[in-house]
């Protein structure tokens, strides 16, 4: 019993992070088509200033953790703004030529993470209460994993409401539904791609720093490892949907942990399976639009 | 008739120069390490034309069939340690190890190609991607020892003629290597000019379209994918006998976005262009590699030293650079600047692998 809770407790640490990389994509996707290969590099980012935000006020602080998780995802929100408007923007509808500019900005970005803080992890520390541990129906969880969640909870709660809520928001779910109507009706949708680039890159961003405290250390192969299975998650989901993104990634993470544990450490094979099941049954994803 | 015969000579011509290379001691200061008749040159050569029949079938894949792969290194990586397993757990002689490795990635090729062509565009890519990943993953676990972790495999040479090991020998590697970059561009040229490659071509650019014809673009582009895949396992066959060795980064995502980057560099949807990038690329990564060590850039201050010091860093920003200001690459350039009409481009063949779209949103 306590092991099944352990491994529930650690796939949602794991899913809550997948969210927070493929709530972005998944955003970005739906509204512009768009696949984001330089994701993992405002993850990565954000990890690494995050981290640096940390040191610089005292990293076993709370004080320290707090203004961490706001660089990393002011980090994230602004890199990715500026990818739009620099990079995205002036291939406009070119949707294969945005994708390949991100797949060079990736390359390029974490070659320069590498040059600047080396190809090794930087093992990091965090509040003494994080590293303990916590006794649950005799399991014993780590803190860290509930801060990791709560936080993905509070982070999906917020971009529900913002786009339930706000004219920005219907704006962007409009645009995901059918851009040329909002088009028509005199809209500039491509004033909210970059709002979403901010979004997704702030997400991105935190869930760096979250990330790197989930595995106790950065480095510049932090957002590409992660940014696979976020993939995985958003093509599961059903791409452009935020709901789907949210479900898939804890299926997918529950999925991995289980099967690395009682499986003999196949958990990614088993989620390759289950996406290629996915896609034979439904093409679309969990809750994507019927094509 | 003359516009076609006037090619295919410059074409004949130059493998034949290619051809005699090794027999030369011809000197290209900044660009080969030594004459061309020395190893360390023909290896490096040799490397360029393996990378070029690599971009040759992966623009078979982008050009032709307008699919954006992300999976492509599982092919490739598939034929360097199906071969390397083979020659190390089996008697078999080498060139019925090549046909073996061949036909087990062509079977693992129709099976991820049945599946991925189920989505097309940009969930394409994905699938793709998450293939090659299970690849990766696999080599990296290293199961009973058989690829050898993140160590690497070496050839075991025991089963290899010995006409194709060791250094003294690279000229006949070098051989190797040019006769597999000619099969692959005759291959890609054959399925171009094929019915299967024309419905792939077709579907490529209008998919709703040929199945109103009652053509079956599914299996016109399983075909393709299934070609592509065993053109790259052979270019991962002569790669690992060349390099004697590989190691997991052949499986990697990594290997395709740099196979993607060749054939974006030399422009989607040329022959000439794949090749022309798969060289320049690994010359310029060559290159880019030793300027990274040396004193000139060690003595810059740190804000030009490090970046400099990445080649990748490098290579993927002008990677960028050509995405948004030279649309078409190499090949691309050099027919708007030769003022040659030609029936596609680049950026069409681009514009045309994003199908998804089309076939989502009505046509304004």
């Amino acid at each position: 019993m306590s092991t099944v809770v352990l491994l529930l407790a650690t796939g949602l640490g794991l899913g809550a992070l997948y969210f927070l990389v493929a709530s972005g994509l998944s955003l970005i996707y739906g509204l512009m088509h768009v696949l984001n290969f330089a994701h993992g590099s405002f993850l990565t980012l954000g990890a690494f200033l995050g981290w640096a935000a940390a040191q610089r006020l005292d990293a076993t602080s709370w004080t320290g953790f707090v203004a961490s998780i706001l660089v990393g995802a002011l980090v994230g929100a602004v890199v990715a703004a500026l990818t739009e408007l620099l990079l995205i923007r002036p291939l406009y509808e070119r949707h294969i030529e945005q994708v390949l500019v991100t797949v060079g900005l990736s390359l390029a970005t974490v070659a320069l993470f590498e040059g600047i803080w080396g190809t090794d992890p930087d093992f990091i520390r965090g509040p003494a209460w994080m590293d303990r541990t916590t006794g649950v129906l005799g399991a014993r969880i780590p803190n860290d994993r509930f801060v990791i969640i709560g936080i993905a909870v509070l982070v999906l709660v917020a971009i529900v409401v913002f786009l339930r809520k706000t004219r920005y928001g219907m704006v962007i779910r409009a645009g995901v539904e059918n851009r040329a109507m909002v088009t028509a009706l005199g809209i500039d949708v491509r004033r909210s791609f970059t709002l979403v680039f901010a979004i997704g890159g702030a997400a991105a961003g935190l869930g760096g720093v979250l990330a790197a405290h989930y595995f106790g250390y950065v480095s510049p192969s932090l957002g590409g490892s992660l940014l696979i299975f976020a993939f995985i998650v958003t093509v599961i989901g059903g791409l452009g949907s935020l709901t789907g993104a949210a479900i898939a990634s804890v299926l997918v993470a529950l999925l991995q942990q289980f099967a690395n544990y009682y499986a003999g450490g196949t958990g990614d094979f088993v989620i390759v399976l289950a996406l290629a099941g996915v896609l034979l049954v439904r093409p679309s994803g969990l809750l994507g639009k019927a094509a | 008739m003359r516009a076609k015969i006037v090619p295919l000579g410059l074409g004949a011509a130059l493998v034949v120069v290619l051809a005699v290379l090794p027999l030369l001691s011809i000197q290209v200061p900044g660009i080969l390490p030594g004459p061309t008749y020395t190893p360390g040159s023909l290896q490096l050569l040799a490397l360029c034309m393996v990378y070029a029949a690599l971009a040759l079938s992966y623009n078979l894949l982008l050009g032709t069939g307008g699919q954006l792969s992300f999976g492509h290194a599982l092919y490739f990586g598939g034929g360097a340690y199906g071969l390397g397993i083979l020659l190390e757990r089996t008697d078999l002689a080498l060139w019925p190890a090549v046909a073996l490795t061949l036909a087990g990635v062509g079977a693992i090729a129709v099976v991820t190609g049945a599946v991925s062509l189920r989505v097309t565009g940009i969930p394409f890519a994905m699938v793709t991607l998450a293939f090659a990943q299970a690849g990766s993953v696999l080599v990296r676990r290293n199961p009973d020892g058989l690829t050898g972790g993140d160590e690497g495999l070496s050839v075991d040479t025991e089963h290899v003629p010995a006409a194709l090991v060791g250094v003294v020998h690279t000229r006949n590697l070098y051989w190797l290597a040019l006769a597999v970059v000619v099969v692959a561009y005759l291959v890609v040229l054959w399925i171009d000019r094929s019915r299967v490659g024309h419905v792939a071509a077709a579907a490529r650019e209008n998919e709703l379209r040929v199945r109103a014809l009652g053509l079956q673009p599914y299996a016109a582009k399983l075909v393709v994918f299934v070609a592509s895949g065993l053109l790259a396992a052979l270019a991962g066959v002569a790669y690992m006998l060349l390099q004697s060795g590989t190691v997991p980064r052949s499986v990697g995502a990594d290997l395709t976005i740099t196979v993607l980057v060749m054939v974006v560099l030399g422009g989607v949807g040329s022959r000439w262009g794949a090749i022309i990038g798969g060289v320049l690329y690994t010359l310029l990564n060559q290159r880019l590699t030793l300027l990274a060590r040396s004193d000139a850039v060690e003595s810059l201050p740190s804000w030009l030293h490090v970046p400099l010091s990445e080649p990748m860093f490098i290579l993927g920003g002008l990677f960028v650079l050509v995405v948004l200001f030279v649309p078409g690459g190499i090949a691309g350039t050099a027919t708007r600047l030769t003022g040659r009409r030609r029936t596609r481009t680049g950026v069409a063949v681009l514009e045309a692998a994003d199908s998804e779209e089309r076939a989502l949103e009505p046509q304004p």
